[in-house]
């Protein structure tokens, strides 16, 4: 049995920390456990890769943070967000996923316009001040770094966008909401290497005002754009550190071992 | 692995060969000589079963087609026979509410049944499809797997009942509590529309949970991830993805009950009168059919009128078919 108690996780200041997690354990139908006693914090204003191989439970983790795993799996420790576990009963779970926004691995915009995509959630919630929308969409989209190639066609629809443009689109509609965090699981994965190289630039332009928690299967990804890197295996974070001590000195076996290629 | 070890496996491989534990095959004994250049220019027992089996679904098909054609032609033949034989103006056919055939040629005027076809299709498909649409909701979003399986078993056994069933609960329950509340007889449009309105509901209940089920995950995935409610999600996205099959849906269920003779015959009233409310008896095109194609013979003027019911019959439901497709085609877009 290999030794899967956590080598090294690091630690911020209270004052620091965007989101905790303390000894989350998260179950599949009530008995298959994919997630073991995981306390992370992550750091405001930064962007925290999650990394390890299939199975190794980083994307169980990543959608239990704004509980998109709600319907399938049972959550047991803690979540804390603004000093609230976000699996107390009195959560408007709608409210938290506004606060903490995700981008999945697939782009998966709506089959409407462009626009439309963007004041989705801002209309659901009955804002029809045109004008507001018109800015909030501007904004979204220049902070996502689509702008300039879209905005004479924002009455299309998202689906002829490319799926590098789709994707940034999925980030700016994330955006629209002025969330504090944004998860994304692989948002790279479906893309070509321009398109995830403009991907990256935006994500990393984002760190200013966001904080975020990303799911990579690329190590290269995780190295270019991550301040910090997670590295799960088998349902339990083995290291937490500086993507620069991850990658050039990692503390435990099996992270050096996963960095140097030798699985997953 | 040390230079020892390959050693070792060398030998067990040549021990392996030696002792034939191994199909050995030298490269040199396949050659020319082993390629029958006969085999390759002559048609297999596979190039016979290719031609026969694909000979066969040509000529089911050529059947088919066949078959399709002759009703076409032949209700067509007999149906224009109405205006080409007999005379009979078209436009006073489509407008006239005069229906007399036996009279003679100026006295076939089908708007009647026309207007009423359409009434009794139209109001059902009206009334059914928010009960559809309802239901299959929440068969799709709220249901447990077990409950929308139940339902599943529910609708088909609906599906199943044979339509002269549904026509005689109308005429023994329906007729008479229109009848104890409108007066009069109790036959008519309403009495109509009630009863195919159960007759379509799953028709469109059943399709509609195809085309929600249609609706990729990711969508509600998306919407879910940016704080949308259920609700939001379904009426925001889910419904809206789905329309165009739902669309399809109802003139499915719009193209059964046109159709539908017996039940509607029931419980209609069979009286060739102008429906001035929905609670008078009148008729409609395939009632007319049903309760008059024994009162005819064959070529005369009354029996040629009934065939031009049916040609607009056919008609319809070319143009429903028509317009299955067109919404199919805007919705792939």
């Amino acid at each position: 049995m290999e030794n899967l108690s956590p080598a090294f996780i690091t630690t911020f200041e209270a004052s620091e920390r965007a989101l905790t997690t303390e000894h989350l354990d998260v179950l599949y139908g009530g008995t298959i456990q994919k997630l073991f006693d995981t306390s992370l914090q992550f750091k405001k204003n930064s962007i925290t890769a999650l990394i390890g191989a299939s199975g190794s439970g980083k994307s169980t983790f990543l959608r239990s943070l704004n509980r998109m795993n709600d319907t399938v799996a049972t959550v047991n420790g803690k979540i804390m967000f603004h000093g609230l576990n976000v699996n107390q009963a009195n959560i408007n779970v709608y409210e938290l996923r506004k606060s903490i926004g995700m981008v999945f691995q697939k782009p998966n915009p709506f089959p409407k316009s462009i626009y439309d995509n963007i004041t989705y959630a801002l209309r659901a919630d009955g804002e029809k001040n045109q004008q507001k929308l018109a800015t909030i969409v501007e904004e979204s989209l220049r902070a996502a770094a689509l702008w300039d190639e879209v905005k004479d066609k924002l009455n299309q629809s998202a689906l002829a966008l490319s799926g590098g443009q789709q994707q940034r689109l999925c980030i700016a509609r994330a955006l629209a909401l002025r969330p504090e965090i944004i998860l994304l699981d692989e948002p790279a994965s479906a893309l070509d290497p321009v398109s995830t190289s403009k991907l990256e630039d935006t994500l990393k332009q984002l760190r200013e005002k966001y904080t975020m928690v990303m799911v990579t299967h690329n190590m290269q990804q995780a190295a270019r754009i991550s301040d910090y890197t997670a590295f799960f295996h088998l349902g339990h974070a083995i290291e937490y550190d500086t993507t620069t001590n991850i990658f050039t000195n990692p503390q435990g076996a099996i992270t050096e071992a996963y960095i140097q290629g030798s699985f997953g | 692995m040390s230079k020892k070890d390959t050693e070792n496996l060398k030998d067990v491989v040549n021990q392996a060969i030696d002792s034939q534990q191994v199909v050995h095959v030298k490269l040199k004994d396949i050659g020319q000589k082993d390629v029958d250049i006969d085999k390759l220019t002559r048609p297999s027992k596979e190039t016979h079963q290719e031609y026969w089996g694909r000979g066969l679904s040509y000529l089911a098909i050529g059947l088919i087609i066949l078959l399709v054609g002759s009703i076409i032609g032949f209700v067509g033949i007999h149906g224009l026979a109405t205006f080409f034989r007999d005379h009979v103006n078209l436009w006073q056919f489509l407008s006239s509410t005069d229906w007399d055939p036996t009279s003679g040629p100026n006295h076939v005027g089908a708007l009647v049944m026309i207007v009423t076809s359409f009434l009794v299709t139209l109001l059902s498909a009206l009334v059914a499809t928010p009960f559809a649409v309802a239901v299959a909701l929440f068969m799709t979003e709220y249901a447990s797997k077990k409950a929308a399986s139940f339902l599943q078993s529910i609708i088909e056994l609906l599906v199943g009942i044979p339509s002269v069933v549904y026509g005689f609960l109308g005429l023994t329950l329906v007729v008479p509590v229109i009848r104890a509340i409108f007066g009069g007889t109790g036959f008519g449009i309403l009495a109509g529309m009630l009863v195919l309105f159960v007759m379509v509901l799953p028709t469109i209940t059943s399709l509609t949970v195809d085309a929600l089920n249609a609706v990729p995950k990711h969508f509600r995935q998306a919407s879910a991830a940016l704080g949308a409610t259920h609700w939001q999600t379904i009426a925001r996205v889910v419904l809206k993805v789905a329309t165009p099959r739902i669309l399809t849906a109802v003139i499915f269920g719009m193209a059964r009950a046109f159709g539908e003779a017996l039940a509607v015959q029931m419980v209609i009233g069979n009286a060739v009168l102008m429906p001035y409310n929905l609670v008078t008896p009148s008729s409609t095109l395939t009632s007319q059919l049903t309760t008059q194609i024994g009162n005819t013979v064959m070529g005369t003027l009354a029996n040629n009128a009934l065939w031009s019911l049916a040609l607009l019959l056919l008609v319809m439901s070319l143009f429903f078919n028509i317009l299955v497709r067109m919404i199919g085609k805007k919705g792939a877009k």
